[in-house]
């Protein structure tokens, strides 16, 4: 199978606009994937299932990633003149990377039997720009995990046929898998609540709500 | 009293800080009356829900049918009433301590499970496998496809009608081989066998003779089976023609496992991906022609016999020496930064653990993926159109497990 970067030029030569970006995955198996860019996302899930030499027709695992506000330090080195002498210096670099939710699919080919590809698509934010195209009409078998991704993580699939809440009843409001999700104090309801139960409780009441 | 002992169940003082977008409680379908074109009396369309408690489903599952008389209109799926969130759990917890839990995702199936989770964790964190935990993983996998496609023939059948004695039969050749799982790993069901670099412990003394000599006798048992089954009447009436999926519609749909080949698409992760020792065996993989119940019910038989080809190879084969890499770290285990999807052929499809690592001793994400699950995406395209009663053996055929779908 060719290459990501190869992949990535005959998009971008196939698809006027599209903008893809390779990103390189450090543990020992290295599968390193393609972040789209969400405006041609379906497009290029198009080009790829549809291409002679790809024919990526099988997308195999689709899942949902929350990745919340965090601070990335990176490590850089720096030639510094001290005494008079350049000295080596490693510096370490703090920088604020706002969050988003990402959706990864795995996509392999069952005709030619290669794979897999891996696909991302990035949300703006975690808050409210939280829509992402969906890519289940290009492959049906996305259908299920992108419910299931909007359910657990409530990223909004535009395009989706059938968007609705797979695991979680309809009622449920919250989206479980994200980082900062608050579990309930209780999952029964107990008419005498006791122990852990008020214990759980209590830290979300203010303390003169106190008798 | 206190507010806390007034609200024991309320929501949290903290509001919440998303948006919720928008309501996703809208009904399935409307349900609306139709008229005949040739101006005679419409009958009325009758939703029903069969399930969750429906003996049929296998589980707690509902499907939500709308009929037209006896014939199925349109079918969704429901799912979620077995949910537990296994995967928040997991990223709550270390690496090793999901491993018990994977028992509990098809438990008819856990070393299956174990292993689709250790070869993950051991691509992401770069471990080897010694050779004879190598060769026990395949036969402990092949004994699981064998012993699960056993049972999912007797409930197949038992779901046509055929009250009790196929599945006693095939009951009977499970419980050999589950009491081999129990001799080796103390659990029958809930293994918990496999470790990241190897396997939890090697076979007793006398395991691997016995499990011979329940592999050599299995052909017998798949023999009598297929002569009371292949040929019968109401078997062939019942499913020849039944939920036929076309290979195009198969792969568009993502179905992995027996009812992909059962449709003719030559794709098993064993030949593809290789992994494990895989690729030291003779073996084939059995298609199908037309994609039908009584295809899917076949495949089940071919592919058992070739596992028995396996199993005799890898019994012969198995050579001796340590049972998991020395330098495996079980406590504190941290694998590099990075992320890694894994998949195996599970005796359902292709089970595959997708794992992001952040440097530390819990998973900073870790996501299953289930067969049964996208197995069902192509569930009312196969039943749109047949009985009631077929879409029960439809979806026996398609061989789900609640703990797996719901996770």
């Amino acid at each position: 199978m060719e290459t990501l970067e190869q992949i990535k030029a005959r998009v971008e030569a196939a698809i006027p606009g599209a903008k893809l970006k390779v990103l390189t995955n450090d543990s020992p198996c290295a599968q390193h994937s393609l972040l789209l860019d969400p405006a041609h996302a379906v497009d290029v899930a198009r080009f790829l299932r549809d291409d002679p030499k790809l024919r990526l027709d099988y997308v195999s695992n689709m899942a949902g990633v929350d990745w919340p506000d965090a601070v990335i330090k990176t490590k850089i080195k720096k030639r510094v003149e001290k005494d008079g002498q350049d000295v080596d210096v490693e510096e370490t670099i703090e920088s604020l990377r706002s969050g988003y939710l990402e959706a990864v699919y795995h996509v392999y080919s069952m005709a030619l039997k290669h794979g897999p590809v891996i696909l991302r698509l990035r949300t703006e934010d975690r808050l409210d720009r939280i829509s992402v195209p969906s890519l289940t009409p290009v492959w049906r078998g996305a259908e299920f995990q992108e419910r299931e991704a909007y359910d657990l993580y409530g990223i909004q699939f535009t395009g989706h046929p059938d968007l609705r809440r797979i695991l979680m009843w309809d009622e449920f409001t919250d989206y479980p898998m994200r980082k900062d999700y608050v579990e309930p104090d209780d999952y029964e309801y107990e008419p005498t609540p006791h122990d852990d139960v008020v214990e759980k409780a209590r830290r979300h009441y203010a303390p003169e709500a106190k008798p | 009293m206190s507010a806390v002992l007034d609200h024991p169940a309320s929501p949290q003082g903290a509001e919440p800080s998303i948006t919720p977008p928008q309501a996703s409680g809208t009904p399935v379908f409307a349900v609306t009356p139709r008229a005949r074109e040739d101006g005679g009396i419409g009958s009325d369309l009758l939703e029903v829900s069969m399930g969750p408690q429906h003996p049929s489903t296998h589980g707690v599952f509902r499907m939500d049918v709308v009929l037209d008389g006896e014939v199925v209109v349109k079918l969704k799926p429901v799912f979620g009433y077995l949910h537990r969130n296994h995967e928040k759990i997991a990223e709550g917890t270390s690496y090793l301590a999901s491993m018990p839990y994977t028992d509990r995702l098809d438990y008819f199936c856990s070393m299956t499970n174990n292993w689709a989770y250790a070869l993950t964790v051991e691509r992401l964190a770069g471990l080897a496998v010694p050779e004879r935990a190598e060769y026990l993983r395949v036969i402990l996998a092949e004994l699981t496809r064998l012993q699960n496609h056993a049972s999912l023939c007797g409930f197949l059948l038992q779901d046509m009608g055929a009250m009790g004695t196929p599945l006693m039969y095939a009951f009977r050749e499970r419980e050999k081989i589950i009491d081999l799982f129990e001799a080796i790993s103390g659990a029958r069901m809930m293994c918990n066998f496999m470790r990241f670099g190897g396997c939890r412990c090697d076979a007793p003394r006398g395991w691997l003779q016995q499990a011979a000599r329940v592999v050599d006798a299995y052909p017998a048992f798949l023999d009598e089976f297929e002569t009371l089954l292949n040929e019968n009447e109401i078997i062939m009436a019942r499913t020849q023609g039944v939920g036929k999926v076309s290979a195009e519609q198969a792969t568009g749909a993502s179905l992995t496992g027996p009812i992909l080949r059962a449709s003719g698409v030559n794709y098993d992760v064993r030949k593809v991906d290789r992994y494990g020792i895989y690729d030291r065996f003779e073996f084939r993989v059995p298609l199908g022609d037309h994609g039908d119940t009584y295809d899917r019910y076949m495949m089940r038989v071919l592919e058992s016999r070739e596992s028995i080809r396996i199993l005799q190879q890898a019994l012969r084969d198995i050579p001796e020496g340590p049972i998991i890499d020395p330098k495996s770290k079980l406590r504190g285990f941290k694998p590099p930064v990075g992320e890694c999807y894994g998949r195996i052929e599970a005796p359902k499809g292709e089970l595959g653990f997708y794992l992001i690592s952040d440097g530390s001793t819990n998973p900073f994400r870790y996501h299953v993926r289930p067969p049964s699950l996208i197995n069902l995406t192509i569930l009312e395209d196969m039943c749109v159109g047949h009985s009631v009663a077929d879409s029960v053996i439809i979806l026996g055929s398609i061989d789900i497990v609640l703990g797996e779908v719901d996770r």
